[in-house]
């Protein structure tokens, strides 16, 4: 027992044991290990912090006090002068399509600029008929910029819902009512006419020397072509390759003048076999010249 | 032996897990201080694979991370008699040194040089099965010697093969995959007291620390206090601690005998204390400071004052001269040199072909020693310090840190014990299955 109160006897007059205790030692061991360490640096840490979080947030009326916060925050900075949005400026588009614009926008000025989506705003504008792009930006300033290309008209389409204007690519730009309203516009008729708008203008361009006598193209069981001339003559034209047909018969045309002739119908459907038929007039007045001449001899 | 065998695998498995999580202690638990290394494997760097490159070449792979030193408690002559003194002692060593190291450490590799070891030389002889030398040849030579009784009480703490004969042809360090006829092997066996191994088992158990391998001081000491040809050639480091001292010879790079003295420098203390009668720290400090074993003319003029604090100011104004100091510090530093060589003589140290001896430990730091261990145990007297090793601080180089650095060694590049070979299979006393698993494997 010496040695034990000898111990005592030194604690009391504060000589420590420079031995650790057992505790410490263990202690200053876990410390050491590497689990530990990383688990008292981050692992309790983040704990506490989840922990005081689930607590906080475990009543309801906190949860509802925090989001009202929130909204009211957002609300608040929404709602300030510089993102409002006071008005709409359209450009590049006449009177009657910019009218049609706001209709089909149909906003409430002033907006906030957080509640605009511009790209759906775009999306509406661009299913317009008359619109081809449309470009929509918030300007600074608060204005709504709305920058549009028209389409432009390239033909007149009759079907048998009306008088349409399409453009070189064949889109339904407007209805018309009369023709005589766009009469410098070519005419294309027949079903399936508006998805070869471009062959049709193509077959324009080259049928430039008939000149007034064009009426129009008609396009033919939604396959090919007829160039309708006045006087009920028709130009008879391949699906394939109808261009270089048009070419050889203007060629034709304007060497022997063929088309100035009593022709009904110049059929270019087969390529190696052109075709020409006469009108009933004529074909009589062949049949006399022959029965002349054969007469004669 | 099966159970020896099983503990010391043990320990040899403990070791292995320490270098694969790369962090070992090396706890030296002496009489007057307990050193705590913690080592760290930075990869293993070999060198050659037949051990041709020795324990010098091999310091490279590891480093001291940390270090630490406390007085020692309750440990006497080597052994411990209080063991929650010494386990509190262990505790600070290794606690500094896990400080110093920022690194836990679970593994240790202890030694202590009380337990009174004896030496046993073993010899066997076995005729090969085939000409050719196998692994399990030599398990089979080793098991074939004969084990002396060496009492009750007693266990076995190195039991190293040093030599292996191949029909008359001797001096082979791996016979393995020579031909011959016979195999005859030279064995060292080292027995400790069972009771002081097991107190000090289970003070480092208490400390929540793994054994790993246990050592005789002597042994590791011889380790790093000699160099590589003094260990080749034949030498004897002598470890003068505080309780007790140690002595071990070299052959071969071998150990061939242990053996320890149950004097030392606390001996020396208490002898300082009882004949000036003063304090055992401050004879302790006068021995330090003031101490010598040869006495000159100049010393009976060089006063030392001893003082003390009991208050009697004749008392505490005492003095003596250099000379007297030395007159007492002699005679006791003559025997403990003359129990050495009486030690040494019935080890037959003499009939070595070299008979260096060095002197190192705490102790043999005593001025003038070198002349008079000259005196009593012969010419080829040197003072010994451990090899410097990797990161060992400045003041873990004194000859007082030889077996903790001889440890160190150890534990890097541990020499073959008699359990690192396999067991013979007809010794074996497992089941059929690893048998014929076994069979399988020699025979495929």
């Amino acid at each position: 027992m010496r040695a034990l109160i000898g111990r005592m006897q030194r604690a009391k007059t504060g000589k420590s044991d420079p031995a650790p205790s057992r505790l410490k030692y263990r202690i200053q061991r876990w410390m050491l290990t590497p689990g530990i360490r990383m688990g008292l640096r981050f692992g309790v840490p983040v704990c506490l912090v989840l922990a005081a979080g689930g607590t906080y947030m475990s009543s309801q009326e906190r949860r509802d006090m925090l989001m009202e916060r929130y909204v009211e925050l957002r609300h608040s900075i929404e709602q300030r002068p510089e993102f409002m949005v006071n008005a709409m400026a359209i450009d590049g588009a006449v009177p009657v399509v910019g009218e049609d614009i706001r209709e089909v926008v149909s906003l409430d000025f002033p907006i906030s600029s957080f509640d605009l989506d511009l790209p759906e705003l775009r999306a509406r504008i661009m299913e317009l008929d008359p619109v081809k792009t449309a470009e929509v930006r918030i300007r600074p300033g608060g204005i709504l910029q709305v920058d549009v290309t028209e389409r432009t008209p390239a033909a007149v389409w009759r079907s048998s819902a009306g008088l349409a204007l399409l453009d070189e690519t064949g889109a339904h730009v407007a209805e018309l009512g009369q023709r005589s309203l766009k009469p410098t516009l070519p005419l294309l008729a027949g079903e399936g006419a508006n998805d070869h708008v471009a062959e049709a203008l193509q077959l324009v361009a080259v049928a430039r020397p008939l000149g007034p006598r064009l009426r129009g193209f008609a396009r033919i069981g939604e396959r090919r072509w007829d160039v309708v001339l006045d006087r009920d003559q028709r130009i008879l034209l391949p699906s394939d390759r109808p261009v270089q047909a048009l070419e050889r018969v203007i060629a034709v045309s304007e060497v022997q003048d063929l088309l100035e002739r009593d022709v009904a119908v110049v059929d270019m459907r087969l390529n190696a076999r052109p075709t020409v038929r006469m009108s009933e007039d004529a074909v009589e007045n062949w049949w006399k010249i022959k029965e002349l001449n054969g007469s004669g001899q | 032996m099966t159970d020896l065998y099983q503990s010391q695998r043990a320990m040899r498995q403990m070791r292995r897990q320490a270098m694969q999580r790369g962090v070992v202690a090396v706890l030296d638990v002496g009489s007057s201080k307990i050193a705590c290394l913690i080592l760290r494997f930075d990869g293993a760097s070999v060198h050659s694979d037949d051990n041709s490159i020795g324990a010098l070449a091999g310091q490279s792979g590891f480093r001291v991370i940390g270090a630490k030193t406390t007085r020692s408690r309750g440990v006497q002559f080597g052994e411990i008699t209080a063991m929650q003194e010494t386990e509190s002692a262990i505790r600070t060593a290794v606690q500094g040194a896990q400080k110093m190291a920022a690194v836990r450490v679970d593994h240790v590799i202890a030694c202590f040089s009380g337990a009174s070891p004896r030496s046993y030389g073993l010899n066997a002889c076995v005729d090969l099965e085939g000409q050719l030398v196998t692994e399990n040849e030599v398990a089979r030579v080793l098991a074939a010697c004969e084990v002396p009784d060496y009492g009750s009480g007693r266990e076995v703490m190195h039991a190293q093969p040093i030599n292996f004969a191949l029909d008359n042809r001797s001096g082979l360090n791996d016979p393995r995959g020579q031909l011959g006829q016979s195999l005859e092997v030279d064995m060292h066996m080292l027995t400790v007291d069972a009771a002081t191994v097991q107190n000090l088992v289970h003070c480092i158990k208490r400390c929540d620390l793994e054994l790993a391998g246990i050592a005789s001081s002597a042994y590791a000491s011889g380790f790093s206090g000699l160099v590589e040809d003094e260990q080749e050639l034949g030498s004897a480091c002598i470890d003068m601690g505080g309780g007790t001292t140690s002595i071990s010879i070299f052959v071969k790079k071998h150990m061939i005998y242990a053996d320890s003295v149950r004097m030392g420098g606390d001996h020396i203390t208490s002898d300082i204390s009882m004949g000036l009668g003063v304090s055992t720290a401050n004879a302790e400090r006068i021995k330090t400071f003031c101490g010598g074993v040869q006495a000159t003319g100049v010393d009976d003029r060089d006063m030392i004052d001893i003082g003390g604090d009991t208050g009697d100011w004749e008392h505490d104004q005492r003095s003596v001269s250099r000379a007297e100091l030395i007159g007492i510090m002699r005679p006791r530093v003559e025997e403990i040199l003359e129990e050495v060589r009486a030690r040494l003589d019935a080890a037959g140290f003499d009939s070595l072909p070299s008979q260096q001896i060095v002197l190192t430990g705490g102790s043999s730091q005593i001025m003038g020693l070198d002349g008079l261990a000259t005196r009593i145990l012969g010419r080829q007297v040197r003072l010994g310090r451990p090899l410097r090793v990797h990161g060992l601080p400045q003041s873990a180089t004194g000859p007082g840190f030889a077996s903790a650095v001889g440890l160190c060694l150890l534990a890097a590049h541990p020499q073959d014990e008699w359990w690192d070979f396999e067991m013979p299979v007809d010794r074996q006393a497992t089941g059929s299955f690893r048998r014929a698993v076994r069979w399988f494997k020699d025979n495929w």
